[in-house]
């Protein structure tokens, strides 16, 4: 009954995203007279405004977790030797994480720039699978507007975009206001902590280190409406773990992510099929 | 900026922006069979649970199910918090706090 209900909605927010296709497409088309045209340029150059005020707000709750984390970072990255402004570059151009705290800790370890890069790809290859999850509904978005979404798809924003777009429709500039807003403060964050880094003795004795997690707590409770998606949360996180033991390198998130969500589907299917049988 | 760190920071930079921009592009131009947007919409509590629990349950690639863990003991109250308020910045800094007492109590 639940997967029934579940089916309908993706159904519905297919339709959704088509109609506003239409929508789109429809204004473009549209040959009105001149006065009319302002009136509406007027309209959605206010609602523009509207998106972007909307896109900062929802960037507060992250600025606030990546607060922690990048200080976290920049004072643990000061520690390992590297400059203000290898800091400053690494989270403007990289802008991720787990996978900064991970190079980090492996450069000081003397680990080479090819494994780096490798270890960077595996751990940010969850990625991929958000992109594709946001890709439905950014529809009708320009090539340029993509490319610029898609830099910023942390987890964080990912996760917000997701409980977002499934209460309402928004244009690009709520999504590149909550994206570059949320980038500009990591950046930030992390340059203070390199600043700082010398001046702090012990990050550990201020909890920094489980800043991460307690995020991704936060995050995950986020996605959780329903009591299957807690079973998989769990079953998700075990095979995380399991996977470790399996498996060297850093292959456990992705492919417990893919198997989570395969097994999501398969539950799904059988559970319509058993309950259309009744 | 020494020039293996310059190298290191690009190298990251490709294998990080394209993973998340390629899918983008590609994936909101094509329509989406119902079955593939389904198993899409199982990713985020998917890949979330999966990069906490090795943050909480494993020390060292080792799994840590003892009581002395203190990850394991913060990670409720800011399970509690998250439930309740829903609330990025309350769930950390709950969390950072917990850690901090717990490391204390537990050492």
């Amino acid at each position: 009954m639940q997967a029934k209900i579940r089916q309908k909605e993706y159904q519905d927010k297919e339709k959704e995203i088509q109609n506003i296709e239409i929508e789109r497409g429809s204004k473009e088309k549209e040959t009105q007279p001149k006065q009319k045209e302002t009136q509406s340029e007027h309209k959605e150059t206010k609602s523009k405004r509207q998106e972007i005020i909307d896109g900062l707000k929802a960037a507060v709750p992250i600025i606030f977790g990546y607060f922690p984390i990048g200080m976290a970072f920049g004072v643990l990255a000061a520690q390992e030797g590297l400059t203000r402004w290898e800091v400053f570059f690494m989270s403007l151009l990289v802008f991720a994480g787990s996978a900064q705290f991970i190079a980090v800790g492996m450069l000081a370890a003397g680990v080479s720039v090819a494994a780096i890069v490798f270890t960077t790809f595996l751990v940010n290859a969850r990625h991929i699978l958000m992109s594709a999850a946001l890709g439905p509904y950014f529809k009708g978005f320009s090539p340029k507007t993509l490319f610029l979404l898609g830099i910023g798809v942390t987890d964080e924003a990912f996760a917000v975009d997701m409980a977002e777009v499934k209460n309402r429709p928004r244009s690009a500039d709520f999504f590149l206001a909550l994206h570059f807003t949320a980038q500009f403060f990591w950046v930030f964050s992390t340059v203070i902590g390199a600043v700082v880094g010398n001046l702090v003795p012990d990050p550990q004795s201020f909890g920094l280190h489980f800043a991460l997690p307690a995020m991704f707590i936060g995050l995950l409770l986020m996605q959780i409406k329903a009591q299957r998606e807690v079973v998989l949360a769990l079953l998700a996180g075990a095979l995380s773990i399991g996977l470790v033991y399996l498996l060297p390198g850093k292959w456990n998130i992705i492919l417990a992510a893919v198997l989570t969500a395969t097994i999501g589907v398969i539950l799904e299917k059988w559970k319509v099929k058993s309950s259309s049988s009744l | 900026m020494e020039s293996k760190v310059l190298v290191l920071i690009i190298g990251m930079m490709l294998v990080t922006y394209l993973p998340r921009v390629l899918p983008l592009v590609v994936l909101s131009q094509v329509k989406i069979p119902p079955l593939v947007l389904s198993w899409l919409g199982y990713i985020p509590v998917a890949v979330l649970a999966a990069l906490l629990a090795p943050e909480l349950l494993l020390q060292e690639n080792k799994l840590a199910l003892s009581a002395d863990n203190p990850a394991l003991w913060a990670a409720l109250p800011a399970l509690l918090v998250a439930w309740r308020t829903k609330n990025l910045f309350y769930t950390v800094l709950v969390g950072m706090v917990a850690m901090v007492v717990f490391t204390h109590f537990l050492a």
